[in-house]
């Protein structure tokens, strides 16, 4: 992997920030665009914008075959057996709330459980909630290790007979623990139940195969793997897509519209109402095509690689809290002592890096940890080492200034 | 920008109400309170105010958050404390403006040391976390 070559194609890290170089270390919240991207979405606006499925004319068809060619590389990118398990959607929540309404609140009754980890984004929280509030049934959380990852022991012991709907992610957003879907999936299986994974975290970072992992679901967004905001993905089993009612309905989803009634088209389009995020899908496949060049394998040795060495070095400084395992995906949070997060971030913006602080969506996870809020430094495939000696030396000088400040 | 420009944001005087921070506690006797957060960040601010015959008499918070909301606090809880509440919802006023880049105007009320957060409104990301106090605070007369 050529990092300089791969830096070349991202034009938003060619800037100086607050008269520094740009160090970009917060991939996790969404992750730069390269040019190919960039020129697809805009080609598309410029040469083939039109509405998809429905013009006779030739924009029409072109607009079409690049949406529809763009659901082909997604299939293929997390080896769907079919193109009709791949739904366009707005982005993992989206995806993850059409299964809470489209799944969970039409099958489960009183008495049938939901289980979650405590790890989970809220967007894989609040729509169990409340689907667990519409049907009576019960929500239920497999308890977290001492290091943030979950013993198959724990999964053994919370997924029960009664449970119906098993939802976890891929890879923790806050930890970076990547947990171990293929097992669980055979374990909520064995039980009957579904699984749901949030690949928010995992699409970007690693070789995803759904029918290797055998999830049930698997939901992921554009943004955060070098695509458009605005466009994400649901994939789901055949069989469960189609026993499946919309969630959403009007013009793209329907068969026949009478008075009173109206069918639906068939997968995947009964989940698409309305006129989809056709840009979006178009750079979400040119995204799929760069990620696939430089190799999601060689992405994901990289990552770990620099999460590793972040560790190492963070681990160098005096009065760090490092959270999560030692064994991660692509980040590391952490807390200086004595230094709120919301202050270390704005010091290293000075220095122009970029870091994420606060709560990152995982109230529930923050106050496991007991803290009210953390640091974030997230990489991707163009951050460097260099970079992370920019954050330790950033933060030297956050731990010094703030020395100063207080004296 | 350098690190010395942070100093417009973490001025002395800031720190010290971080670090000693003036009224934090529970107000004795009776006072409306007010929990109030930034849900976007999770700092939390509970406030305590006894208003008596239009008047604040006593002001409390207690909470967790960055210097910059704490040390707000700090110094609102100061500053509002045997004003009237027209006076506390005027200078409440007077902080957002600060907050656009506006100068208070310090010839009819005594702000203390807010002036010194002044610097704030040069880190956009931050204003929300130094006017977190104060919209506890409006809030709290409100219900009074």
């Amino acid at each position: 992997m050529d990092i300089n070559a791969i830096r070349q194609m991202f034009p938003i890290l060619d800037q100086e920030v607050n008269g520094h170089p740009l160090v970009y270390l917060d991939s996790s919240a969404t992750s730069q665009k390269p040019i190919q991207v960039i020129e697809a979405v805009n080609d598309y606006y410029r040469q083939d914008n039109s509405n998809v499925h429905r013009g006779v004319h030739t924009l029409g068809t072109r607009a079409t075959d690049k949406y529809e060619g763009a659901r082909e590389k997604v299939r293929q990118f997390i080896n769907a057996s079919s193109a009709a398990e791949v739904i366009f959607t707005r982005g993992t929540t989206t995806s993850i709330n059409t299964v809470a309404y489209g799944y969970a609140r039409a099958n489960l009754v009183a008495g049938d459980e939901i289980v979650i980890t405590p790890m989970e984004h809220h967007s894989n929280i609040i729509p169990w909630q409340q689907a667990a509030k519409a049907t009576g049934a019960t929500l239920k959380y497999i308890p977290l290790q001492e290091d943030g990852t979950i013993s198959l022991d724990d999964v053994r012991e919370t997924i029960t007979k009664n449970t119906k709907v098993v939802a976890i992610t891929h890879m923790s957003n806050v930890l970076g623990t990547i947990n171990p879907i293929k097992q669980i999936a055979e374990i909520a299986h064995a039980k009957g139940a579904v699984i749901l994974v949030d690949g928010a975290q995992g699409a970007p970072h690693m070789t995803v195969d759904v029918q290797d992992l055998n999830c049930d679901f698997y939901a992921f967004s554009g943004h955060k793997m070098c695509g458009p905001t605005g466009i994400g993905v649901l994939y789901g089993k055949r069989e469960l897509l189609e026993e499946m009612e919309p969630v959403e309905f009007g013009g793209e989803m329907i068969d026949f519209v009478n008075l009173y009634d109206s069918t639906w088209k068939e997968l995947p389009w009964k989940f698409e109402a309305g006129t989809p995020v056709i840009a979006g899908a178009i750079g979400l496949g040119a995204a799929i095509d760069f990620l696939n060049e430089v190799g999601m394998d060689n992405i994901l040795a990289h990552d770990k690689k620099l999460a590793h060495y972040a560790m190492e070095r963070l681990s160098e400084l005096d009065g760090v809290s490092i959270y999560g395992p030692q064994d991660r995906g692509a980040l590391v949070t952490f807390n200086l002592d004595d230094v709120h997060p919301h202050d270390t971030a704005t010091v290293l913006d000075a220095e122009g890096i970029a870091v994420r602080a606060g709560h990152h969506c995982a109230q529930p996870l923050m106050k496991w940890l007991n803290v009210t809020a953390t640091a974030r430094a997230s990489f991707y495939l163009y951050n460097t080492e260099e970079e992370i000696d920019h954050l330790v030396a950033g933060l030297l000088k956050t731990k010094e200034y703030f020395g100063n400040v207080f004296k | 920008m350098s690190l010395n420009n942070l100093d417009q944001l973490y001025r002395t005087v800031i720190m010290d109400h971080y670090k000693n921070p003036r009224n934090r506690g529970i107000v004795a006797g009776d006072a409306v309170t007010v929990d109030m957060n930034n849900p976007t960040c999770g700092d939390r601010i509970q406030l305590q105010l006894q208003v008596e015959d239009g008047i604040v008499k006593d002001a409390k918070y207690d909470g967790e958050g960055c210097s910059i909301s704490m040390s707000s606090a700090s110094m609102m809880t100061q500053a509002v404390k045997g004003k009237k509440i027209s006076e506390a919802l005027e200078m409440s006023h007077q902080f957002s403006d600060m907050m656009l880049g506006k100068e208070l105007n310090t010839d009819e009320l005594d702000f203390g040391d807010i002036e010194a957060l002044q610097g704030v409104s040069k880190f956009p990301a931050r204003i929300k976390c130094a006017t977190l106090a104060w919209k506890a605070m409006e809030k709290g007369v409100r219900e009074e």
